[in-house]
């Protein structure tokens, strides 16, 4: 038989392995999410793409023919085309990809979010977006060299609104 | 499955033992999982609600307000800051074991299918809780997790619009997206403890506290613990800095470093069919379940043990519908009933001392009869033979009773609940045996939740059906072993034989013959 003052000790061990437990495992391990010596960007932009059918005017007869409620002058294509989208570091892209408008229609924007670790230092970085049917080259494009700091996230987005892209 | 879960039992069973020999039954953390859970749920939402009051819910002033309590009122706020913490980690503790005890004692599936399910969205939103409560303080780590959160939802494509576009830099930060989250770590909490009183409706008197002395052992640990090491802040979140090591909480955050590093669809149809599982897991496969008690009607009068005693709600008293002139009748629902045979127990007319009409009592199991047991306890107690013959009745889920010393058999039930206390008193009026043993699951730890109990207060005379008064306690002993419990039988056992020859000597034994054989003549 185990006397009352060894269970109490035996309780107050019970507790003692439960709170150490608890202490312990509430803030560690650590766990490394990025690597101290390395620096982020962020490319993460959100944009609708030209149409692939640009707005025309309708003729009278095509107004004529619709019904008196939705009779409109001008018509507008859903879809949308998709977006080339280009991220170089100096020369070297690090990102080159076309992406697809959303919707079952295709026709909402077209996002993207991506993170790219990069070393620290001095780099020439360079945007390039291309939202029309053209073939070849780009609509917009930003470039800036900028010196990154370890761990600093540096974020690139795309204001739709002001047809440029943005670094901070 | 089945493997999986004895070796998850055995796990529990030797814990079980371990910590029996510290705590007192009743006290066995164990023994008191959901109770615990509980007990934690209050100290968190105390603390919280004072926490509350110093906190800014503005994102540019949160950290700010935690440092403050922290720090500056650590006596106080800071002290409860903590235990916030490390109550809202005892209670993922406490919910994860509990769950793992329920499925290893196989108390998950048929009729308890219900518990188990209604759990597994209270587990889901007591994470959710915890998460978003991790968030508010914006630090390194609420940035972490923020960025982990958001960048995984964003891997589901449901959402209109990209939510890890809220991190994106510092000038993308809204108070608005931080004031849902402090909205959703209110709001979750509550929806989760309304969900777990859904998840108590069919468990007959569940326990939602713990014994106070428990009790007072946790809050003082959870008490010190906060002083001696109080829950701090991990640096400012900034969002033109990426957070490069982090310390996580292992209890609410073990897969943010999956969610983090493993592709969207591995980790949403991981989750998504851990999810499945666990809510299918009554059906994997389905229990074979007893039958479910039937109530005769010819020999009930509407006494209401039954439905007292019933530990899952499977009883309800109604009208009379047979003419006799009783107020009500016992009802059954079989889809509660788990057949544990305790109503059985109960009932007044499960005497075995009936012989002037069949062995029928109000309510019985089909399949384990009380006329059945009268005759397994007529069978085993013949071949008795020696100085002190003992029947020993046990359960299905106590201690082993197959293979016991010479001089000694044994009666298997359901429960030990299912045993009315006339039984004793039949084996040993009618010198069917010199003593009787009582075998159930560990004390406090029965597997129908109320067979210990209320056999406790029978035989103690404090519940009906009462043991007769003219039953000689020295000539009954009770073992709660549990399923591991065979060495404390065998030694209860030998124990109670060397009492029973001390008692039986001679003169005794003759004045025991003289009156059985007393009894015969006066029934002849």
């Amino acid at each position: 038989m185990i006397s009352d003052a060894a269970r109490y000790v035996g309780q107050a061990a019970i507790y003692g392995l439960l709170a150490l437990a608890i202490g312990y495992f509430s803030s560690r391990p650590m766990v490394v999410y990025f690597p101290t010596d390395k620096a982020q960007i962020k490319f993460s932009f959100a944009h609708g793409a030209k149409r692939v059918e640009e707005c025309r005017r309708l003729a009278p007869e095509e107004i004529a023919k619709l019904p008196p409620r939705e009779r409109r002058p001008h018509t507008c294509g859903r879809e949308r085309l998709p977006m080339r989208v280009q991220l170089l570091v100096g020369d070297v892209p690090i990102y080159d990809d076309v992406i697809q408008p959303t919707g079952l229609s295709r026709d909402g924007p077209a996002r993207i979010y991506r993170k790219f670790s990069i070393a620290p230092g001095r780099h020439e970085i360079t945007a390039r977006l291309r939202d029309s049917n053209r073939m070849e080259g780009f609509d917009y494009e930003r470039r800036v060299t900028i010196e990154l700091k370890a761990q600093q996230n540096l974020a690139i987005d795309f204001s739709s609104d002001q047809g440029t892209f943005t670094i901070r | 499955m089945r493997l999986l879960r004895l070796s998850i039992r055995r796990i529990f069973d030797l814990a079980e033992s371990g910590l029996g020999k510290v705590f007192p039954p009743e006290w066995n953390p164990l023994l008191n999982l959901g109770a615990l859970g509980f007990f934690f749920y209050w100290v968190v939402t105390v603390s919280g609600i004072y926490l509350f009051i110093f906190f800014e819910t503005a994102v540019h002033d949160a950290f700010a307000s935690v440092e403050y309590m922290t720090r500056d009122q650590w006596y106080a706020a800071g002290v409860m800051r903590s235990l916030h913490r490390y109550a809202s980690d005892g209670l993922i503790v406490v919910v994860i074991a509990h769950l793992l005890r329920e499925f290893a004692l196989d108390r998950y599936r048929g009729v308890r299918w219900f518990s188990w399910v209604t759990g597994v969205p209270a587990l889901v939103l007591i994470f959710v809780a915890g998460i978003t409560g991790y968030w508010m303080v914006w630090d390194t780590l609420a940035q972490y997790v923020a960025l982990v959160t958001t960048e995984w939802l964003d891997k589901l494509p449901i959402f209109g619009a990209s939510i890890a576009r809220n991190f994106f830099s510092p000038d993308t930060l809204e108070s608005r997206f931080f004031t849902l989250m402090v909205f959703m770590h209110i709001a979750v909490p509550l929806i989760a403890l309304v969900i777990l009183w859904v998840h108590l409706q069919r468990v007959t008197k569940p326990r939602i506290n713990p014994p106070r002395g428990l009790a007072i052992g946790v809050f003082v640990a959870l008490l010190a613990l906060s002083l001696v090491h109080p829950a701090t802040s991990q640096g400012p979140a900034d969002l033109a800095k990426v957070p490069a090591t982090v310390g996580l909480d292992w209890f609410y955050l073990p897969l943010y470093p999956l969610l983090d590093r493993w592709p969207g669809p591995v980790t949403w149809g991981a989750s998504g069919a851990l999810l499945l599982i666990l809510l299918a897991m009554p059906w994997l496969p389905p229990m074979r379940k007893p039958a479910a008690a039937v109530v005769d009607l010819a020999n009930c009068n509407g006494c209401t043990r039954c439905f007292n005693d019933c530990p899952y709600s499977a009883i309800i008293m109604g009208n009379r519908t047979d003419g006799r002139p009783f107020e009500r009748q016992a009802i059954v629902n079989p889809a509660l009933c788990v057949g544990c045979g305790i109503c059985a127990g109960s009932c007044p007319t499960s005497t075995p001392f009936r012989t002037a009409s069949d062995l029928i009592p109000g309510i019985d199991l089909p399949d384990h009869s009380i006329s059945a047991l009268r005759d397994a306890v007529l069978a085993a107690t013949a071949p008795l033979q020696g100085k002190s013959r003992i029947l020993v009745f046990g359960c299905e889920h106590g201690s082993s009773i197959s293979n016991l010393p010479p001089g000694t058999s044994s009666v298997s039930l359901r429960c030990i609940g299912q045993l009315p206390p006339s039984f004793i008193d039949f084996v040993l009026s009618k010198n069917l045996a010199d003593g009787v043993v009582l075998v159930g699951c560990s004390e406090n730890s029965g597997h129908a939740r109320f067979g210990i109990r209320w056999t406790q207060a029978r035989l103690a005379r404090a519940r009906d059906p009462h043991l007769r008064a003219r039953v000689p306690a020295e000539r009954l002993r009770v073992v709660w072993a549990g399923r591991d419990g065979r060495t404390k039988l065998d030694s209860a056992l030998r124990d109670f034989s060397r009492e029973l020859d001390e008692l039986l000597a001679p003169p005794s034994r003759a004045v025991a013959e003289r009156m059985a054989k007393l009894e015969e003549f006066i029934r002849d």
